[in-house]
């Protein structure tokens, strides 16, 4: 799957965010496997609500981070897609 | 050396099981009932292991749902804020139990099955199951939990890949594991039985891989390749004592549970020491970490840093020494062993299937 700006990305339905108070750090976790999340990563998950496509989400991070960050959030979101943790709405 | 945090536990409740399978990776010692952790003592190793760092719980056995807490011990786990499987084999899985399972936060449920032949699948099980399996899938289903199905692959059922891929599929799995059988325990009792040949298992690989791409964003298929036609091992869990533990029925715990046969080992008991002592201090978390316990050719291999040496349980089953490489390496001249082993396979053979009421005979 080739995620573009325009491509809306959802979480997998079966994978929930968390906040791990041992690492102190933000966690994907889902059937048989954990993503411990960077605060960036983190960032972008929140954003992904089905609604919002990766340019908008990118525009709310740009805002954010004074900077363009649309291809970042591009990579970032096709490495979990492939492993179908992000999906197309 | 800086510990990590370990992020799955699983535990093995029970060794009881009404199945029979050959390759059960269960230990040929099984624990009985009285010997069992009670729901305090496993209530209390949840809390640790999330203390100290565990994420995924698998509730696993045996066959959990022979012990009626499984749905206070799935509760308890939740409230601590772990993400929980429960391993089945759907025999016991009734809607009422599933229903408590749902309201007590159990998130995902895998059932095996042995086969999409149910003829078959009923021989390897040594009962029939298959009625009380598919029940099962279909409340797993309609109540809504993650759902995978796992089946063990090996000779006698590798070349139904295909159609147990539009079983788990016709089912409603999210998930499918398609897993070579790995000789520890039962299963290496009953290798020359189980092994299926190298034909087969390219066969059966190239099956998984298309359908991998057609049932994309729907079932996820993972295939787990048969370590002994593979040239190098396959990585030990990202390394011993580092992301993962095991508890078994009886308390002892383990970086995997292959380790149980690591008879050079003693394994500590959640029921004398903390979890915590025993992921960072017991000798046996201890044994393998890091690389000074490596034999040549591993401690200078670069590959050492991608497969840790492979797997200590196999080195120790098939050398007597855990510190060897694992014999699966081609780089390693101990890997006539494989090579003997995979020809010793080839022809026929008959399983001893898994009995807990026998006690097990080694010829
Ligand atoms: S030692 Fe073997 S069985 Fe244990 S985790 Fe490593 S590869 Fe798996
Ligand atoms: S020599 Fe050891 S480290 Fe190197 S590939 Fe073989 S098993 Fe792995």
């Amino acid at each position: 799957m080739t995620l573009t700006a325009t491509s809306v990305p959802v979480l997998w339905r079966l994978a929930r965010l968390e906040f791990d108070p041992v690492r102190k750090q933000r966690v994907l976790l889902y059937p048989e496997g954990v993503v411990l999340l960077n605060d960036t990563g983190a960032a972008i998950l929140d954003l992904c609500d089905g609604r919002r496509s990766i340019g908008d989400v990118a525009t709310i991070l740009g805002e954010r981070y004074h900077r363009e960050v649309v291809d970042d959030v591009i990579e970032y979101l096709s490495r979990l897609a492939d492993q179908e943790l992000i999906r197309v709405a | 050396m800086l510990l990590n945090h370990p992020t799955t536990l699983l535990a093995e409740i029970t060794h009881r099981c009404p199945l029979h399978c050959p390759y059960c990776s269960n230990p040929l010692e099984m624990t009985r009932a009285d010997g069992e952790l009670t729901t305090e003592d496993w209530t209390r190793v949840f809390t640790e292991a999330r203390e100290l760092g565990v994420l995924q719980l698998g509730l696993s056995g045996g066959e959990p749902l022979v012990r009626p807490d499984v749905e206070a011990l799935a509760a308890h786990a939740r409230a601590v804020g772990l993400y929980t499987t429960l391993v089945t084999s759907g025999v016991g899985l009734t809607r009422p139990r599933a229903e408590k399972l749902r309201e007590a936060g159990l998130e995902h449920i895998q059932i095996s099955f042995q086969d999409s032949d149910d003829a078959a699948a009923d021989h390897v099980a040594g009962m029939s199951a298959v009625p009380q399996k598919r029940s099962a899938a279909a409340i797993v289903r309609e109540l809504g939990f993650a759902f995978s199905i796992n089946v063990v692959l090996h000779r006698a059922n590798i070349d139904r890949v295909g159609d147990m891929i539009e079983m788990a599929a016709s089912l409603g799995a999210d998930r499918l594991e398609l897993a070579n059988t790995q000789y520890y325990g039962w299963a290496l009792e009953n290798r020359n039985a189980l092994m299926p040949t190298r034909a087969q298992v390219d066969a059966a690989a190239d099956i998984a891989e298309a359908a991998k791409g057609r049932h994309r964003g729907r079932m996820q298929i993972v295939y787990v390749l048969p370590d002994y036609h593979e040239t190098y091992p396959k990585p030990c869990y990202g390394g011993w004592g580092k992301h993962y533990l095991m508890v078994a029925p009886d308390g002892r715990t383990l970086p995997c549970h292959g380790a149980t046969h690591i008879t050079t080992l003693r394994f500590d008991s959640v029921r004398d020491r903390p979890l915590r002592w025993i992921w960072e201090e017991s000798p046996a978390f201890q044994a393998f970490r890091g690389d000074a316990w490596m034999q040549e050719p591993c401690r200078t291999c670069p590959r050492k840093a991608i497969d840790f040496g492979g797997c200590r349980c196999q080195a120790f089953a098939l050398t007597g020494d855990a510190t060897n490489p694992d014999p699966v390496c081609t780089l390693t001249p101990l890997r006539t062993i494989i090579d003997r082993a995979v020809q010793d396979a080839a022809g026929a053979h008959v399983y001893r299937f898994r009995y807990l009421s026998l006690e097990p005979q080694r010829v």
